[in-house]
């Protein structure tokens, strides 16, 4: 997996993630959001369009990043899951705990 | 150094219509940094079989992928000296995945429901889960250190 870090005028950090987000490389994302944290930016969109799988680590890690970046009074967006993983945010309800938008344009815009 | 897969493929006799059409074995050191790789070769393997389509691919490495974390973390304690088996029977209507550790087992009726309200909103808790979501059957051995997954033709 790899990480890829985009800042737009707003203030708003754009992580695209590229490859797969597992129990092998999850905690890579989320020494990544703590650092970004750690500089003070507060905003976040995760962009998966690069992403073709997340097992249930990947996921309970993305559970545990949006804790923390909400309990600094900050706020993260998830952007571009491909249909199967949309499916699997469905069957988790995680979809309940994420704003999720279809592109990462969309989901700065709704910022 | 990430150990090898150590993988073998054994087409069954057609004269036994009992038996499937094909068994692959794939031994699977405990790193979960070997998740990636093992999940990819058995679903290759089994896609080449009758049951093929992409809800297929995804249901398989969703099923696999969860399964092998759980054995490797949960049932081997990522002991490098522990290995996980992997056995895949494919059939002309199904798939018959085996995953087996060598850890000393867990109850599976004891996992609580990934749904609960207080369970959404927590780290882990979700393999098992997504497991039963993606196959048709779960099954345990008694001691519960094997589980045997299956998917039917859609």
């Amino acid at each position: 997996m790899g990480l890829r870090e985009s800042r737009q005028g707003n203030g708003v950090v754009v992580i695209h993630v590229e490859g797969q987000l597992v129990i092998a490389n999850r905690a890579e994302l989320k020494d990544r959001l703590q650092d970004r944290l750690a500089a003070g930016d507060r905003r976040f969109v995760l962009d998966f369009t690069g992403t073709p799988y997340i097992d249930s680590s990947g996921l309970g890690a993305l559970v545990t990043i949006a804790k923390r970046v909400r309990e600094e009074g900050g706020d993260i967006r998830l952007a571009g899951l491909n249909d199967d993983l949309r499916q699997l945010f469905e069957l988790t309800k995680l979809d309940t705990l994420f704003s999720i938008s279809a592109t990462p344009d969309q989901a700065l815009a709704a910022f | 150094m990430t150990q090898p897969l150590r993988l073998s493929v054994r087409r069954a006799s057609l004269a036994d219509p009992a038996s499937p059409i094909a068994r692959i074995t794939v031994q699977v050191p405990s790193c979960v940094e070997c998740i990636e790789e093992a999940v990819g070769v058995v679903t290759r393997h089994c896609l080449a079989g009758a049951i093929a389509g992409p809800q297929v691919r995804f249901r398989l490495q969703v099923a696999l992928s969860e399964a092998l974390a759980n054995a490797i973390v949960r049932g081997n304690r990522e002991d490098a000296s522990k290995r996980v088996w992997v056995q895949a029977d494919l059939g002309p209507d199904q798939i018959c995945l085996h995953v087996t550790d060598e850890g000393d087992g867990f109850d599976p009726a004891a996992v609580p429901d990934a749904l609960r309200p207080e369970g959404v909103s927590q780290e882990g808790g979700r393999g098992l889960f997504l497991i039963h979501r993606m196959v048709d059957d779960v099954h345990f051995n008694t001691q519960g250190n094997s589980i045997c997954m299956t998917l039917r033709r859609p």
